[in-house]
């Protein structure tokens, strides 16, 4: 009962998401005006589309004249000095008012505390725990994913390992096999088993993140630098722990060269270690963030010309929406790929990691796999 | 510039979501699925593997089977040759049989005949004497009467007894 009532909560906020998101590519023009002027302002594609791919306290679907639609999100401070405080972020105004001694910074969109009058305070630090669009679209596709996995395990469990798999236990078990038989298998020599779980939880975790932030109006998660870094981070550390001793000495030790080389190679060699998972960090961040800004880009296109024209802006939509379907349905399939890249590299770098000497080979194709891929 | 600068909030709490997501689904889904898989295919490769034993003892069956077939209706073949052959043998040895009968008989008819024949001859003989004495007796009888009448009487006597 407990997870039929939170699976049709879920359906209800995605509903709700889909509905607004719909409405959102139109209200974006209107969302780079927030004031109503005498006249309307200049339309900034540059500024409009950072915005949209930036994480925010709200999620902010369109304006109506002065007032914004928006769910407003929590802002929890913690300030060695003042303490935690927790509020809506609705109470800032979008920027124009301070509450409770912070203040949203509209220039760089954080939160700064304020003195009584006002005025940025210097002398109190402030840490940002809120409970952003990009931390919340996270932890609904983390309990999202949660709940199917959690389904998928039962259907498991009661129709038995005899059974041919049905619903949705059909649609995941091609993939568990696929990170199982060709990302863990050929680069893990003989050790997925240890490795699997971790492999298949960041898999799935990348790749609903990726999905969830396709839906028009959502957070760009997998295209926030922060997220990629919490996952990349992860990995080395799986990795350092993974590592053995020919790893080590081949950093510090590189055989086969001269001894002066062998100075020269050993800081770049150890830097390579952190410079592979800071790769995925960037490989996983840039192309999320790529394919939004290409989407934004052609929306954008619509409102620059019609801002030269009305009849440019509505003759140019047909082009601009064909390119932006074009390029969503690579978005698609790029989330996949991205998702299944990461999954792959991180099982690359483990299975070098404890590569054994006597196999290793320095021509081996893997050791610059990761330089295949954008 | 913003976009290439990690929030504090937005780690702390992907770390935090990761960390339960990895834990609660390598427990409770990752372990249970993969297992079943597992099984599943181990239950698959065994299934595979008793279907070809399975297929290759029906395939010696099978020639076993054709070769007790062959066997059989070898062995048909020779019983009929057999049966024919036997009953070939006891036609011919009927045959035979009755052949030698039939021999056995005609002999005997032929000795009863020959029996008969010698004892009708006999007989004849016999009576032919009689009539001989007989005859004898009569012509001496009128041979004492008239001459010229006996020659004539023994002339016929003669014809008569030729007649017999």
């Amino acid at each position: 009962m407990v997870s039929r009532s939170v699976k049709l909560l879920l359906a209800l906020a995605f509903s709700v998401f889909l509905t607004l998101g719909s409405f959102s590519s139109f209200g974006q023009e209107e969302h780079a005006a927030p004031v109503a002027g005498e006249k309307k302002e200049e339309f900034n594609a540059g500024k409009t589309i950072i915005h949209h791919v930036l994480d925010s306290h709200e999620f902010h679907f369109f304006n109506i004249g002065e007032h914004a639609y928006a769910i407003h999100l929590p802002i929890i401070m913690y300030s060695p000095e003042r303490g935690v405080s927790v509020f809506s972020s609705g109470k800032f105004e979008e920027g124009k008012v301070a509450y409770g001694g912070y203040k949203l910074d509209e220039e760089t969109n954080k939160i700064v505390a304020v003195k009584e009058d006002g005025s940025v305070d210097e002398t109190v630090k402030a840490y940002d725990f809120s409970l952003t669009k990009n931390v919340v679209q996270m932890l609904i596709g983390a309990i999202l994913l949660i709940v199917i996995m959690l389904n998928v395990a039962k259907k498991y469990k009661t129709t038995g390992a005899t059974q041919a798999p049905s619903g949705f236990q059909n649609a995941i078990e091609p993939v568990i096999t696929f990170v199982r038989d060709d990302v863990a298998k050929p680069n893990l020599h003989g050790k997925h088993d240890r490795y699997l779980p971790f492999l298949l939880s960041v898999f799935f975790f990348i790749l609903i993140n990726n999905i969830l932030g396709l839906i028009p109006g959502s957070a760009n998660v997998t295209g926030n630098i922060a997220f990629t870094a919490v996952l990349a981070v992860i990995s080395l550390i799986v990795i350092l722990f993974s590592t053995n001793g020919h790893f080590w000495g081949h950093i510090f030790w590189p055989p086969g060269v001269p001894f002066l080389v062998k100075l020269i190679l050993i800081p770049v060699e150890l830097l390579g270690v952190f410079i592979k998972p800071a790769a995925l960090m960037i490989r996983l961040f840039a192309n999320m963030t790529a394919g939004h800004i290409v989407i934004l880009s052609f929306v954008s296109l619509i409102f620059i010309f019609g801002q030269m024209s009305t009849v440019a802006g509505w003759g140019f939509s047909p082009v601009s929406l064909a390119f932006s379907v074009f390029i969503y349905m690579i978005e698609i399939l790029v989330a996949f790929i991205q998702a299944f890249i990461f999954t792959n590299l991180t099982a690359v770098f483990i299975g070098q990691a404890f590569e054994a000497g006597h196999a290793h080979d320095d021509h081996d194709p893997h050791h610059h796999g990761e330089e295949i891929f954008v | 510039m913003e976009l290439l600068l990690p929030g504090l909030g937005i780690i702390v709490w992907t770390l935090i979501a990761f960390v339960i997501v990895l834990l609660i689904l390598k427990k409770f889904a990752w372990k249970p699925i993969l297992k079943s898989l597992n099984e599943r295919e181990a239950n698959i490769a065994d299934s595979i593997a008793t279907a070809k034993r399975v297929k290759a003892e029906m395939a010696q069956l099978q020639s076993e089977n054709e070769a007790l077939l062959a066997k059989a209706r070898e062995e048909r073949a020779t019983l009929l040759k057999d049966a024919k052959e036997t009953a070939d043998k006891m036609v011919a040895d009927a045959k035979n049989k009755a052949k030698t009968e039939f021999d056995k008989i005609l002999a005997d008819a032929q000795v009863a005949i020959q029996q008969q024949k010698n004892a009708a001859l006999t007989d004849v003989k016999n009576q032919v004497g009689n009539l001989v004495i007989e005859v004898a007796e009569k012509v001496l009888r009128k041979e004492l009467a008239d001459k010229a009448q006996q020659e004539g009487y023994i002339k016929q006597l003669t014809a008569e007894v030729k007649l017999n």
